[in-house]
Protein backbone atom coordinates (compact mmCIF):
# COMPACT_ATOMS: atom_id res chain seq x y z
CA UNK A 1 0.00 0.00 0.00
CA UNK A 2 1.11 3.41 -0.92
CA UNK A 3 2.26 5.83 1.48
CA UNK A 4 -0.83 8.30 2.96
CA UNK A 5 -0.90 11.57 1.09
CA UNK A 6 0.79 14.24 3.07
CA UNK A 7 -2.04 16.70 2.22
CA UNK A 8 0.26 19.20 3.97
CA UNK A 9 3.20 19.26 2.12
CA UNK A 10 1.36 18.65 -1.17
CA UNK A 11 -0.82 21.44 -0.77
CA UNK A 12 2.30 23.76 0.95
CA UNK A 13 3.75 22.97 -2.79
CA UNK A 14 0.69 23.28 -5.05
CA UNK A 15 -0.49 26.77 -3.52
CA UNK A 16 3.11 28.25 -3.63
CA UNK A 17 3.22 26.99 -7.18
CA UNK A 18 -0.04 28.90 -8.23
CA UNK A 19 1.20 32.37 -6.78
CA UNK A 20 0.38 32.14 -3.30
CA UNK A 21 3.34 33.67 -1.25
CA UNK A 22 2.07 32.75 2.55
CA UNK A 23 1.39 28.65 3.35
CA UNK A 24 -1.67 28.51 5.06
CA UNK A 25 -1.27 27.50 8.69
CA UNK A 26 -2.82 24.46 10.02
CA UNK A 27 -4.11 24.07 13.12
CA UNK A 28 -1.51 22.41 16.04
CA UNK A 29 -1.82 21.93 19.53
CA UNK A 30 0.95 19.90 22.03
CA UNK A 31 -2.02 18.84 24.40
CA UNK A 32 -5.18 17.13 23.04
CA UNK A 33 -8.41 16.63 25.49
CA UNK A 34 -9.34 13.37 26.36
CA UNK A 35 -12.46 12.11 27.76
CA UNK A 36 -13.26 8.59 28.55
CA UNK A 37 -16.93 6.90 27.97
CA UNK A 38 -18.67 7.41 31.42
CA UNK A 39 -21.13 4.50 30.51
CA UNK A 40 -21.23 1.52 28.25
CA UNK A 41 -22.06 2.13 24.59
CA UNK A 42 -24.96 0.61 24.15
CA UNK A 43 -27.00 3.18 26.80
CA UNK A 44 -25.18 6.05 24.70
CA UNK A 45 -26.85 8.63 22.85
CA UNK A 46 -24.75 9.69 20.14
CA UNK A 47 -24.46 12.35 17.26
CA UNK A 48 -23.03 13.34 13.91
CA UNK A 49 -21.21 16.13 12.98
CA UNK A 50 -19.55 16.65 9.39
CA UNK A 51 -17.85 19.52 7.29
CA UNK A 52 -19.75 17.59 4.45
CA UNK A 53 -22.19 20.62 3.62
CA UNK A 54 -24.65 18.09 3.65
CA UNK A 55 -28.41 19.46 3.37
CA UNK A 56 -31.75 18.75 3.24
CA UNK A 57 -33.66 19.39 -0.27
CA UNK A 58 -36.09 20.89 -0.69
CA UNK A 59 -39.74 18.31 -1.51
CA UNK A 60 -39.44 19.67 -5.62
CA UNK A 61 -35.74 18.14 -4.65
CA UNK A 62 -34.74 21.64 -6.63
CA UNK A 63 -32.12 23.78 -3.46
CA UNK A 64 -32.35 23.14 0.22
CA UNK A 65 -34.49 23.13 2.78
CA UNK A 66 -33.11 25.44 5.54
CA UNK A 67 -36.34 25.35 8.29
CA UNK A 68 -34.69 22.94 10.08
CA UNK A 69 -31.26 24.35 10.02
CA UNK A 70 -31.29 26.82 12.31
CA UNK A 71 -27.52 28.45 11.02
CA UNK A 72 -25.40 30.17 14.02
CA UNK A 73 -22.24 31.57 12.42
CA UNK A 74 -21.20 28.20 10.63
CA UNK A 75 -23.19 25.83 12.48
CA UNK A 76 -26.36 23.77 11.42
CA UNK A 77 -28.95 20.96 12.24
CA UNK A 78 -30.58 18.37 10.44
CA UNK A 79 -33.03 16.49 11.88
CA UNK A 80 -31.64 12.80 12.43
CA UNK A 81 -35.31 11.61 11.05
CA UNK A 82 -34.72 12.68 7.55
CA UNK A 83 -35.14 10.71 4.85
CA UNK A 84 -31.14 9.71 3.50
CA UNK A 85 -32.87 10.38 0.08
CA UNK A 86 -33.45 13.78 0.72
CA UNK A 87 -29.80 14.57 1.83
CA UNK A 88 -27.28 15.49 -0.28
CA UNK A 89 -24.21 17.64 -0.55
CA UNK A 90 -23.21 20.26 -3.00
CA UNK A 91 -19.47 20.38 -1.13
CA UNK A 92 -16.46 21.31 -3.68
CA UNK A 93 -13.67 19.96 -1.50
CA UNK A 94 -12.94 16.57 -2.24
CA UNK A 95 -11.52 14.28 -4.82
CA UNK A 96 -13.81 14.78 -7.62
CA UNK A 97 -10.93 13.03 -9.90
CA UNK A 98 -11.50 10.29 -7.82
CA UNK A 99 -14.85 9.61 -6.78
CA UNK A 100 -18.31 11.42 -6.23
CA UNK A 101 -20.61 12.11 -3.39
CA UNK A 102 -23.71 10.78 -4.89
CA UNK A 103 -23.67 8.23 -1.42
CA UNK A 104 -24.52 10.20 1.37
CA UNK A 105 -23.53 7.95 3.83
CA UNK A 106 -20.07 7.91 2.42
CA UNK A 107 -19.19 10.71 4.52
CA UNK A 108 -22.30 11.04 6.47
CA UNK A 109 -23.01 7.70 7.57
CA UNK A 110 -26.61 8.37 9.30
CA UNK A 111 -28.13 4.99 7.79
CA UNK A 112 -25.18 3.38 9.03
CA UNK A 113 -25.43 4.52 12.63
CA UNK A 114 -29.11 4.28 13.09
CA UNK A 115 -28.62 0.71 12.01
CA UNK A 116 -25.76 0.51 14.83
CA UNK A 117 -28.60 1.44 17.41
CA UNK A 118 -30.74 -1.08 16.14
CA UNK A 119 -28.45 -3.82 16.80
CA UNK A 120 -27.84 -2.36 19.98
CA UNK A 121 -23.94 -1.36 19.58
CA UNK A 122 -25.19 2.09 20.18
CA UNK A 123 -27.95 2.84 22.73
CA UNK A 124 -29.70 5.85 20.42
CA UNK A 125 -29.58 8.26 18.11
CA UNK A 126 -29.60 12.21 19.11
CA UNK A 127 -32.63 14.16 17.23
CA UNK A 128 -30.60 15.99 15.49
CA UNK A 129 -27.32 15.63 13.38
CA UNK A 130 -24.88 18.82 12.80
CA UNK A 131 -22.54 20.75 10.28
CA UNK A 132 -20.13 22.93 9.95
CA UNK A 133 -19.39 24.79 7.11
CA UNK A 134 -15.92 25.18 6.02
CA UNK A 135 -14.49 28.24 7.68
CA UNK A 136 -11.65 30.62 7.22
CA UNK A 137 -10.97 31.12 10.39
CA UNK A 138 -9.84 29.24 13.32
CA UNK A 139 -10.71 31.48 15.95
CA UNK A 140 -14.53 31.65 14.80
CA UNK A 141 -14.69 28.05 14.90
CA UNK A 142 -13.52 27.72 18.16
CA UNK A 143 -15.48 31.19 18.98
CA UNK A 144 -18.54 30.09 17.37
CA UNK A 145 -19.30 27.32 15.93
CA UNK A 146 -17.70 24.83 18.19
CA UNK A 147 -19.58 25.99 21.46
CA UNK A 148 -22.86 26.46 19.35
CA UNK A 149 -22.05 22.47 18.54
CA UNK A 150 -21.65 21.56 22.29
CA UNK A 151 -25.03 24.23 22.67
CA UNK A 152 -27.12 21.79 21.15
CA UNK A 153 -25.83 18.36 22.29
CA UNK A 154 -26.12 19.47 25.46
CA UNK A 155 -29.91 20.30 24.46
CA UNK A 156 -29.95 16.84 23.13
CA UNK A 157 -28.65 15.09 26.27
CA UNK A 158 -25.91 13.64 23.30
CA UNK A 159 -23.64 11.15 25.02
CA UNK A 160 -20.73 10.80 22.00
CA UNK A 161 -20.22 12.31 19.11
CA UNK A 162 -19.17 10.62 15.34
CA UNK A 163 -16.90 13.53 13.40
CA UNK A 164 -16.54 13.37 9.58
CA UNK A 165 -14.66 16.14 8.01
CA UNK A 166 -15.29 15.61 4.04
CA UNK B 1 -13.27 19.56 12.33
CA UNK B 2 -10.45 18.71 14.22
CA UNK B 3 -11.10 21.85 16.40
CA UNK B 4 -14.86 20.95 16.99
CA UNK B 5 -13.89 17.80 17.85
CA UNK B 6 -11.27 18.50 20.53
CA UNK B 7 -14.02 21.33 21.82
CA UNK B 8 -16.35 18.44 22.34
CA UNK B 9 -13.39 16.49 24.11
CA UNK B 10 -12.61 19.16 26.32
CA UNK B 11 -16.62 19.85 27.47
CA UNK B 12 -17.00 16.13 28.55
CA UNK B 13 -18.19 14.74 25.01
CA UNK B 14 -16.03 12.10 24.00
CA UNK B 15 -15.27 11.91 20.08
CA UNK B 16 -14.20 9.42 17.18
CA UNK B 17 -13.09 11.47 14.09
CA UNK B 18 -13.18 9.14 10.79
CA UNK B 19 -11.00 10.96 8.54
CA UNK B 20 -8.78 10.42 4.86
CA UNK B 21 -6.23 13.32 6.05
CA UNK B 22 -4.37 11.63 8.58
CA UNK B 23 -1.57 14.43 8.31
CA UNK B 24 -4.39 17.37 8.69
CA UNK B 25 -6.15 15.38 11.82
CA UNK B 26 -3.13 14.72 13.77
CA UNK B 27 -1.48 18.00 13.15
CA UNK B 28 -4.17 19.55 15.25
CA UNK B 29 -4.22 16.36 17.61
CA UNK B 30 -7.61 14.88 18.46
CA UNK B 31 -9.08 11.92 20.78
CA UNK B 32 -9.45 9.17 18.54
CA UNK B 33 -9.12 9.01 14.95
CA UNK B 34 -9.82 6.52 12.54
CA UNK B 35 -8.01 6.75 9.54
CA UNK B 36 -9.30 5.87 6.40
CA UNK B 37 -6.83 6.16 2.90
CA UNK B 38 -9.56 7.14 0.88
CA UNK B 39 -9.38 10.22 -1.34
CA UNK B 40 -11.09 12.78 0.10
CA UNK B 41 -14.70 13.11 0.50
CA UNK B 42 -15.48 9.11 1.41
CA UNK B 43 -14.01 8.84 4.58
CA UNK B 44 -16.76 6.39 5.72
CA UNK B 45 -16.21 3.44 3.06
CA UNK B 46 -16.87 3.08 -0.74
CA UNK B 47 -20.48 5.04 -2.19
CA UNK B 48 -23.39 2.33 -1.87
CA UNK B 49 -20.73 -0.36 0.10
CA UNK B 50 -23.18 -0.76 2.60
CA UNK B 51 -21.38 -3.72 4.52
CA UNK B 52 -17.98 -1.48 4.37
CA UNK B 53 -19.46 1.43 5.40
CA UNK B 54 -20.65 -0.50 8.65
CA UNK B 55 -17.29 -2.57 9.30
CA UNK B 56 -15.80 1.28 8.87
CA UNK B 57 -18.05 2.61 11.71
CA UNK B 58 -18.00 -0.70 13.29
CA UNK B 59 -14.11 0.31 13.80
CA UNK B 60 -14.52 3.81 15.06
CA UNK B 61 -17.00 2.95 17.58
CA UNK B 62 -14.79 0.70 18.93
CA UNK B 63 -12.40 3.02 19.58
CA UNK B 64 -14.74 4.71 22.43
CA UNK B 65 -13.81 1.65 24.03
CA UNK B 66 -10.28 0.89 23.50
CA UNK B 67 -8.75 4.25 23.40
CA UNK B 68 -7.19 4.64 26.35
CA UNK B 69 -5.30 8.28 25.79
CA UNK B 70 -5.50 11.06 23.33
CA UNK B 71 -4.19 10.84 19.76
CA UNK B 72 -5.03 7.63 19.06
CA UNK B 73 -5.31 6.67 15.84
CA UNK B 74 -6.87 3.20 14.17
CA UNK B 75 -5.50 2.30 10.34
CA UNK B 76 -9.07 0.98 8.75
CA UNK B 77 -7.99 -1.99 6.56
CA UNK B 78 -9.04 -0.80 3.78
CA UNK B 79 -7.42 0.01 0.07
CA UNK B 80 -9.18 2.25 -2.53
CA UNK B 81 -10.72 -0.12 -4.88
CA UNK B 82 -9.57 1.31 -7.96
CA UNK B 83 -5.83 1.69 -6.93
CA UNK B 84 -3.48 4.27 -5.16
CA UNK B 85 -3.39 6.30 -8.65
CA UNK B 86 -5.25 8.75 -7.01
CA UNK B 87 -2.44 9.86 -4.68
CA UNK B 88 -0.13 10.95 -7.29
CA UNK B 89 -2.39 12.95 -8.97
CA UNK B 90 -4.38 15.16 -5.73
CA UNK B 91 -3.27 18.82 -5.90
CA UNK B 92 -1.29 18.86 -9.06
CA UNK B 93 -1.31 20.63 -11.84
CA UNK B 94 -2.82 17.65 -14.51
CA UNK B 95 -5.53 17.85 -11.46
CA UNK B 96 -5.98 21.16 -10.35
CA UNK B 97 -7.97 20.67 -7.10
CA UNK B 98 -9.92 23.71 -7.39
CA UNK B 99 -11.15 24.88 -11.14
CA UNK B 100 -14.14 26.40 -12.68
CA UNK B 101 -16.58 27.69 -11.02
CA UNK B 102 -15.46 25.51 -7.78
CA UNK B 103 -12.89 27.76 -8.00
CA UNK B 104 -14.50 31.17 -8.08
CA UNK B 105 -16.43 30.53 -5.32
CA UNK B 106 -13.49 29.48 -3.45
CA UNK B 107 -11.87 33.00 -4.25
CA UNK B 108 -15.40 34.81 -3.77
CA UNK B 109 -15.33 33.29 0.12
CA UNK B 110 -11.71 34.57 0.18
CA UNK B 111 -12.60 37.74 -0.67
CA UNK B 112 -15.94 38.01 1.55
CA UNK B 113 -13.75 36.58 4.68
CA UNK B 114 -11.05 39.40 3.91
CA UNK B 115 -13.51 41.83 3.75
CA UNK B 116 -15.07 40.87 7.14
CA UNK B 117 -11.67 41.00 8.93
CA UNK B 118 -10.78 44.49 7.36
CA UNK B 119 -13.83 45.70 8.59
CA UNK B 120 -12.91 43.99 12.24
CA UNK B 121 -9.73 45.56 11.67
CA UNK B 122 -11.14 49.13 11.29
CA UNK B 123 -13.34 48.58 13.87
CA UNK B 124 -10.51 48.19 16.36
CA UNK B 125 -8.91 50.55 15.27
CA UNK B 126 -11.81 53.40 16.03
CA UNK B 127 -12.42 51.78 19.58
CA UNK B 128 -8.86 52.33 20.00
CA UNK B 129 -8.89 55.86 19.26
CA UNK B 130 -12.30 57.06 21.19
Amino acid sequence: MAEPVKYIDRTREYYLAQGYKKPYQWAHFDDVPFTKLSKPLAECRVTLVSTSDVAVANEDGEGRDKSNEFLVGNAYSLPTDTPVERLFSRQEYYDKYATHLDDVNSYFPVTRLLEKVQEGRIGSMAPRCHGVYTAYSQNKTLGVDAPEVLKRCREDEVDIAVLTPV
Amino acid sequence: MSLVARYLEANGIPTVMIATARDIVETCGVSRLLFVDFPLGNPCGVPFDTDMQSNILGLALDMFETAEAPRTTVVAPYTWPAGEQWKETIFTEEQPFLEGEAYDNWMEAKARYRKIKEARYRKIKEDGQT
